[in-house]
């Protein structure tokens, strides 16, 4: 191959994975306007685009690029304004290394990507870090340190039980991961999947961990000071984080790809309806979960996640082994 | 791509990098060009509530999960060390004796949590 056809094929990876990145969170956005409205009974948007408000988002999107960028005269200036790409472009990043299908359809397979996709996803929780301290706002302030504790606590779990699929792998390529699934895998590793998803949705705030962000106390916690399109980045990060974890949970756990039918062909076709289905488990709590105390949360993690997430270790061994 | 090196591996992923920071540059600027610009004082002001704010944002406040902190740290730097070993563990020569220290390993997180748990570090409030 020469390196101009190389380079093409590199170009549109990344063109792919960036629009993959523009497009499904919008299309997860919009999925939770309307899967939340029908439970509670409600229709959602109707009006913008005309069939069922499609393009909601779309215009939500041109609202926030038109609205003022304003900086609290106390707040650290610089930081306040680099947060929302911390929070952001980790997910970008993450979504590289994930395969969608057999073969060569993933962006780049690298020997540690399991490795990198975990380390990345930590770095974006430095994202509500960076915001509330720099804000200067005491409501920010709480919601950062709430953020700081709970990545603090689920960090482990999620660790270990990613661990737990690497050694039944035996490697931390996410489509050498694959190429070793068997579909024993799903029950052999379903303790692990249930650790790693719930403490995927803890990094990511979302309801029921959503302490950091619990409107009813602190306002919006780390970014109570943000307004327009910075406020739509970290926006935009919270559904990126969404498609991250189903995908990640997705390939690590519901073996990927693989499928009863054709996944030589429809890979992709697979992928993306675990990946969806695990959307709507994540949409489907928020509606029907109250939020977690500061305690209970703790709690949880230590006594519940990390014992469980041991013990999935130590049947991985055994099981690998034997 | 079925020779692509170490390096290339990762300088796509560094292209992949730079395209998200001229992503967000680019609509940041489309913002500060779409956007009107009228700071005043009583804008500027830090939120609370819609009442002035007292004091300053940057305040003292009780940090109870430190000692959650210093668990994580200790377990989160131990569990790095995973990653390595588990690429190996089944392999040919390994399997008997790597188990048996994935078992120690275990075995020493346990103890700590469960000694953890005893000290009643684990409980949000001092009963």
């Amino acid at each position: 191959m020469s390196s101009l056809t190389w380079w093409l094929e590199v170009g549109l990876r990344i063109v792919v994975v960036f629009l993959g990145f523009m497009v499904i969170p919008l299309v997860v956005g919009q999925m939770e306007h309307k899967a939340m409205a029908h439970m509670q009974g409600r229709l959602g948007p109707m009006e913008a685009g005309g069939f069922h408000g499609w393009a909601q988002l779309v215009a939500d999107g041109v609202k926030f690029a038109q609205k003022e960028a304003v900086v609290p005269a106390a707040a650290d200036r610089r930081v306040f304004q680099a947060a929302p790409a911390v929070a952001l472009i980790p997910y970008l990043l993450a979504l590289i290394v994930i395969p969608i299908g057999p073969g060569t359809q993933v962006g780049v397979d690298l020997d540690l990507g399991l490795f990198f996709a975990l380390a990345v996803m930590g770095i974006a929780v430095l994202g509500p870090l960076m915001a509330g301290w720099s804000s200067a706002n005491k409501y920010s302030l709480l919601g950062a340190l709430r953020s700081a504790a709970q990545l603090m606590a689920y960090e482990l779990p999620m660790l270990l039980s990613a661990v737990s699929v690497a050694m039944a792998a035996g490697t931390l390529s996410l489509p050498g991961i694959l190429g070793a699934w068997h579909w024993y895998w799903i029950p052999w590793q379903l303790v692990g999947g249930f650790v790693f998803f719930t403490a995927g949705l803890a990094e990511l705030q979302r309801p029921p961990f959503d302490m950091p962000v619990a409107d009813s106390e602190i306002i919006f916690g780390a970014y109570t000071e943000y307004t327009g399109l910075r406020f739509a980045l970290f926006l935009l990060a919270e559904y990126a984080g969404i498609v991250v974890l189903c995908l990640l949970t997705t390939v690590l756990f519901l073996g990927g790809w693989h499928g009863p039918v054709a996944d030589q062909q429809l890979g992709w076709l697979w992928t993306a309806i675990k990946t969806f289905a695990l959307a709507f488990v994540v949409i489907w709590l928020r509606v029907s979960y109250p939020r977690l105390r500061a305690d209970q949360l703790q709690k949880f993690a230590w006594t519940v996640l990390i014992p469980l997430a041991l013990f999935q270790l130590a049947l991985t061994g055994v099981v690998k082994v034997l | 791509m079925s020779h692509t090196t170490y390096y290339s591996a990762y300088s796509i992923v560094g292209i992949l990098f730079l395209l998200g920071i001229l992503f967000v540059v680019f609509a940041l600027t489309a913002n500060r060009l779409l956007s009107p610009f009228r700071p005043t004082r009583e804008k500027l002001l830090t939120y609370e509530s819609g009442v002035d704010p007292v004091g300053e944002g940057w305040a003292h406040t009780h940090v109870r999960y430190y000692v959650y902190a210093y668990l994580y740290v200790i377990f989160a730097v131990d569990s790095v060390y995973l990653f390595p070993w588990a690429t190996i563990f089944a392999a040919p020569g390994f399997r008997g004796t790597t188990l048996a220290e994935m078992f120690v390993f275990i075995g020493f997180l346990a103890v700590g949590i469960l000694y953890a748990y005893k000290k009643g570090v684990l409980t949000w409030l001092e009963q």
